[in-house]
């Protein structure tokens, strides 16, 4: 498992519950490897706050899994962070209520659609005159992710029975 | 009415606003989960500020990091301080960025061009 994870360059894997202080810990880890790294400033910032919205998105935004078959709770969430040639990749899993599902699939394939010049204004639009969610958010999460990615963001819905899928979000971050 | 002082950590800004000189200081990163928490007790500073602001105010912006949730509350700061304009007396925001941060730059722009009032852009050089 360690030639494996050695081979993908994995920097962090990790599956069970978020939290504040795992968000935290997160962070300062990723933080302290890219300053290993020599990453440049400028990748490091980049990288940094992607990495904020994805791990706060899985605080805020999650559903709860469906029950398995011997009543346990399934874990909610995956974070994977790995290096390869170009840059960098944060990968984000979580179970999503099937309602909830179509509006995210709805939003990220409108933010896939738009040129980086049509990210950044509906991101400005978005901030000025949008409504602020009960938790914050607002809705620019994922708009900041693709902003700041300038990649197109790479999504998944598997379903997962019980009215329930598994989404999972691979967010490229490039080297310059 | 006190001055307003808030220490840093690591995922809040240090806030440090002098009612008589009229200078407001936002630094650090602004990373919290609950931002709206976080941002009341200025925004409701401002509103009492507001009411009589110092013959000149300058708002110094030198963020590293802010997330989404931060933004929107960064925006309503700003909205209250068109206020202290409105009442006649000038301010200015100064949105400090780091010379390879284009991003932090553009998030200065979105708000220069938003909001009602005079923001100038100053780059801070890499030490």
């Amino acid at each position: 498992m360690y030639d494996s994870m050695e081979r993908k360059n994995i920097m962090l894997s990790f599956k069970g519950d978020m939290s504040t202080d795992l968000l935290t810990s997160i962070l300062q880890l990723i933080e302290n490897k890219l300053d290993r790294f020599g990453e440049s400033p400028k990748v490091k910032k980049r990288m940094f706050n992607i990495l904020v919205e994805c791990l706060q998105n899985l605080y805020h935004h999650i559903d709860r899994p469906p029950l398995s078959d011997e009543g346990k709770e399934q874990p909610s969430v995956i974070v994977m962070i790995a290096r390869n040639l170009t840059g960098y990749s944060i990968i984000t899993g979580n179970y999503v209520l099937n309602d909830n599902a179509e509006i995210l699939k709805n939003r990220l394939e409108e933010i896939n659609s738009m040129t980086a010049e049509e990210v950044k204004q509906l991101y400005k639009s978005v901030l000025a005159n949008g409504e602020m969610s009960e938790k914050g958010g607002g809705g620019l999460g994922m708009i900041d992710i693709a902003r700041k990615s300038g990649e197109k963001l790479d999504y998944g819905f598997m379903p997962f029975g019980d009215g329930a899928s598994f989404f999972s979000l691979n967010v490229k971050v490039k080297q310059d | 009415m006190e001055n307003l002082k808030i220490e840093g950590t690591l995922k809040t800004p240090s806030i440090d606003f002098d009612k008589d000189s009229g200078v407001l200081r936002i630094s650090g990163r602004s990373i919290p989960e609950n931002s709206i928490d976080f941002y009341k007790p200025l925004i409701d500073w401002i509103d009492r500020y507001a009411l009589d602001p110092a013959d000149q105010t300058q708002v110094h912006v030198q963020l590293e990091y802010f997330n989404t949730s931060s933004s929107k509350c960064i925006l309503d700061v700003f909205k209250k301080l068109e206020s202290v304009k409105h009442s006649g007396k000038p301010i200015t925001v100064k949105w400090h960025y780091e010379e390879d941060d284009e991003d932090m730059l553009e998030a200065g722009e979105d708000y220069d061009a938003i909001i009602d009032i005079d923001f100038e852009m100053i780059v801070k050089s890499e030490i």
